[in-house]
C-alpha cells in the first residue's frame, strides 16, 4: 500500500477508535450515538435475524433499475447530443446547472404521476444519475482525437465500425467515469427519496426507526448504507485506475 | 498502365529499365477551401498540380501552416478538393482513401487501450487477412521498427518516437503501394531523426512503394529524396521541384557530400523568404 493509502488507513481507523473511546467514556451520550462497536454488532443482529432483508432487498433493486435506466439513457442521449451541436449549444446551460435544482419538489408531482410503488423512487433516482453519466458521454466523445478518426477512414471503416472500435474504446474511460458517478447520485436520489414518499426501503426504514426513537436499528442500517457504499466506490475506483493507467498518456 | 500498376510493384527490380517513370498519383489544379469561400473561409492550399513518379521518394517542405497536411489529407481523399481533381493509380479520388494508400500522421495515432502488437495489426485484422499471415507480417514489422521488446507492451508506456514508429509499421504491414508521411520524425531529437531516417529509405527500397515525405526539416529532405516540391506560404502551391539526383542506395552519409550542401542552401533561400512571408515579415531584406 502506498504512503497515502497507510496515512489514510490510519486516519479511519484513529476516528472510530476515537468515537468508541468517547462512547465508552460516557462522554457522546447513548441516546445521541452508541459506541461503534455496538452499531457493529446491532447491524449484525439486524442483518442475521432478517428484519431487514425486504428493505434491503427493495432499495438495492430500486438502486439496480435506476443505474441502468441513468446509463442506457444518459448513454443514448449523449450520443444524440453530441451528434446534434445546435442543439447541444441550446442544452448546454440547463446541463451545466442541472444539479443545482432540488428535484424533491417535484416529489408531489411525481406521486401524482407514478402513484406511491417504487416507480417514483426509481425515478428519481435516475433523475440524479442520468445527468452524470450524458455529461461524461459528451466529454468523452469530445474528446476522441481526430487523428484516430482519420486513421479509422484510411483502413476503410464505416461509421458503424469506427463508433465500435475506434470511439467507443477511445471513450471508454469516460463512459466509465460516467457509470461510477451514475451509481453513487443514484444511492443517493433513492435513499433520499426512500425517506419522504415511501412506506419500505432502507431510507423509509431509517426515516421510521428515527420516529420511533429506535436509535440501534437507525445506526445499524445507516452504517449498512455508509460501508456498502464505501465498499462498493472503493472497488469501482479501483477498477477505473487500473483501466486508467494502461490508457493515459 | 492503369491495368498493371499492381504487378509493376512486385517486378520493380526491372523498372529501373523503364526509360520514362510511370504517373502513380496526380493532382490537377488542386484547391482546398476550409468554410465558405468568400465569408471568413480559409485559402489552405494552392492551385497546385504535382505528379509523384511510381516508385520515386518525394519530399515536401514549406513554411508551417502553408497547407502542407492539408495536401496529404487531399492527395489522400481523406478531404475533398475544392477545385481541381485526385487520382491515384489512374483512378479518381473522391472522398475515400484508395487500397494501396497508407498514411502516417503528424499526431500521434497510436490506439492507446491495444498493444503495440495489436496496434499494428489493426489494419490487417479490419482488411480480413489470414491470421497466420497477420501473425507473420505484424512479427517483422515490430522487428523492422525495433520494438521487438515492447509487442506487449501499451503505447503510455512508451516514448514519443517510438509511438511513431509503431505507426509507420502499422502503415507498412498493409503493404501500400503510395506511403504518405506528415512530419513523422517532428518529435525527435536529431541523432534519432537520422537513424530513423535510414530506416525510412530502407523500407522504401525493399517495398519499392511510392513515398511522400513532408517535412520541416530541408537537411532530412535533400538526404532522403529523389525530388523536393517547395512550398510557397499559404495558400500553398509548389514553387520548385528539386531533383537531387541521388542513387536509389543511398543512407544518411550522403550528408557529406559536396551536393548535398548545395540542394540544402537551395531549399533554404527559396523557403526564406516564403517563411518570412508566412511570419508576417514579408520583404524583410535580403
Ligand atoms: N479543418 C480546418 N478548418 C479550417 N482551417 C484549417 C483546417 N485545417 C487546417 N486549416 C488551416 O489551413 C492552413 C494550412 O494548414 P495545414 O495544412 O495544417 O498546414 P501545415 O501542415 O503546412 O502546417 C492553416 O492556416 C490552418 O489553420
Ligand atoms: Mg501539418
Amino acid at each position: 500500500m502506498s504512503w497515502a493509502g497507510w496515512l489514510r488507513l490510519i486516519v479511519v481507523t484513529g476516528a472510530v477508535l476515537l468515537l468508541e473511546v468517547l462512547c465508552r467514556a460516557g462522554v457522546i451520550a447513548k441516546t445521541v450515538l452508541p459506541a461503534p462497536s455496538v452499531m457493529a454488532g446491532d447491524l449484525y443482529r439486524l442483518l442475521a435475524s432478517g428484519a431487514a432483508s425486504a428493505d434491503i432487498g427493495e432499495t438495492l433493486g430500486n438502486v439496480a433499475m435506476a443505474v441502468i435506466a441513468s446509463i442506457l439513457l444518459g448513454f443514448v442521449a449523449g450520443v444524440a447530443i453530441h451528434a446534434m451541436p445546435r442543439v447541444r449549444r441550446a442544452l448546454d446551460p440547463f446541463l451545466a446547472t442541472y444539479y443545482a435544482v432540488p428535484f424533491f419538489v417535484f416529489y408531489p408531482v411525481l406521486i401524482v404521476i407514478f402513484g406511491l410503488g417504487a416507480a417514483p423512487i426509481v425515478v428519481i433516482g435516475t433523475l440524479f444519475g442520468v445527468v452524470a453519466m450524458l455529461i461524461n458521454t459528451l466529454n468523452g466523445l469530445d474528446r476522441i482525437p481526430r487523428v484516430l478518426l482519420k486513421t479509422a477512414r484510411v483502413h476503410g471503416m464505416d461509421p458503424v465500425r469506427t463508433a465500435l472500435m475506434v470511439k467507443l474504446p477511445s471513450a471508454a474511460p469516460f463512459l466509465f467515469t460516467g457509470a461510477k458517478l451514475a451509481i453513487a447520485y443514484c444511492f443517493i436520489g433513492v435513499i433520499a427519496a426512500e425517506f419522504i414518499m415511501s412506506s419500505s426501503g432502507i431510507g423509509y426504514s431509517i426515516a421510521y426507526a428515527f420516529n420511533n426513537f429506535d436509535n440501534a436499528r437507525m445506526y445499524a442500517l445507516m452504517l449498512f448504507i455508509i460501508v456498502l457504499v464505501t465498499v462498493l466506490n472503493a472497488v469501482l475506483f479501483t477498477w477505473e485506475r487500473r483501466i486508467m493507467q494502461r490508457r493515459r498518456r | 498502365m492503369k491495368a498493371n500498376v499492381a504487378a509493376k510493384r512486385d517486378l520493380h527490380e526491372e523498372a529501373g529499365a523503364n526509360p520514362a517513370p510511370a504517373v502513380h498519383a496526380e493532382l490537377k489544379g488542386v484547391s482546398r477551401i476550409y468554410g465558405v469561400p468568400g465569408q471568413g473561409g480559409v485559402h489552405a492550399l494552392g492551385p497546385v498540380d504535382l505528379t509523384l513518379r511510381q516508385g520515386e521518394f518525394f519530399s515536401v517542405v514549406g513554411p508551417s501552416g502553408c497547407g502542407k497536411s492539408t495536401l496529404l489529407d487531399v492527395l489522400s481523399g481523406l478531404s475533398v478538393p475544392t477545385e481541381g481533381s485526385v487520382s491515384f493509380e489512374g483512378k479518381p479520388v473522391a472522398g475515400k482513401v484508395p487500397d494501396g494508400v497508407g498514411v502516417v500522421f503528424q499526431e500521434d495515432a497510436t490506439f492507446p487501450w491495444l498493444t503495440v502488437w495489436d496496434n499494428i495489426a489493426f489494419g490487417l485484422r479490419r482488411a480480413g487477412v489470414d491470421p497466420a499471415e497477420i501473425e507473420r507480417r505484424v512479427d517483422y514489422a515490430v522487428g523492422f521498427v525495433g520494438l521487438k521488446d515492447f509487442a506487449k507492451a501499451y503505447p503510455v508506456q512508451l516514448s514519443g518516437g517510438m509511438r511513431q514508429r509503431v505507426c509507420i509499421a502499422r502503415t507498412l504491414v498493409m503493404r501500400p503501394r503510395l506511403i504518405l508521411l506528415d512530419e513523422p520524425f517532428g518529435a525527435l531529437d536529431a541523432q534519432t531523426r537520422l537513424i530513423m531516417g535510414d530506416e525510412l529509405l530502407k523500407l522504401w527500397r525493399e517495398t519499392g512503394a511510392t513515398v511522400m515525405l513532408i517535412t520541416h526539416a530541408l537537411d532530412e529532405a535533400a538526404m532522403l529524396s529523389d525530388r523536393i516540391g517547395v512550398m510557397s506560404s499559404r495558400p500553398g502551391r509548389i514553387i520548385e521541384e528539386i531533383e537531387t539526383g541521388w542513387s536509389r542506395e543511398r543512407d544518411s552519409r550522403i550528408a557529406s557530400e559536396d551536393s548535398f550542401g548545395q540542394i540544402t542552401a537551395r531549399l533554404w533561400r527559396l523557403l526564406r523568404e516564403e517563411s518570412l512571408k508566412a511570419a508576417g515579415l514579408a520583404g524583410g531584406g535580403s
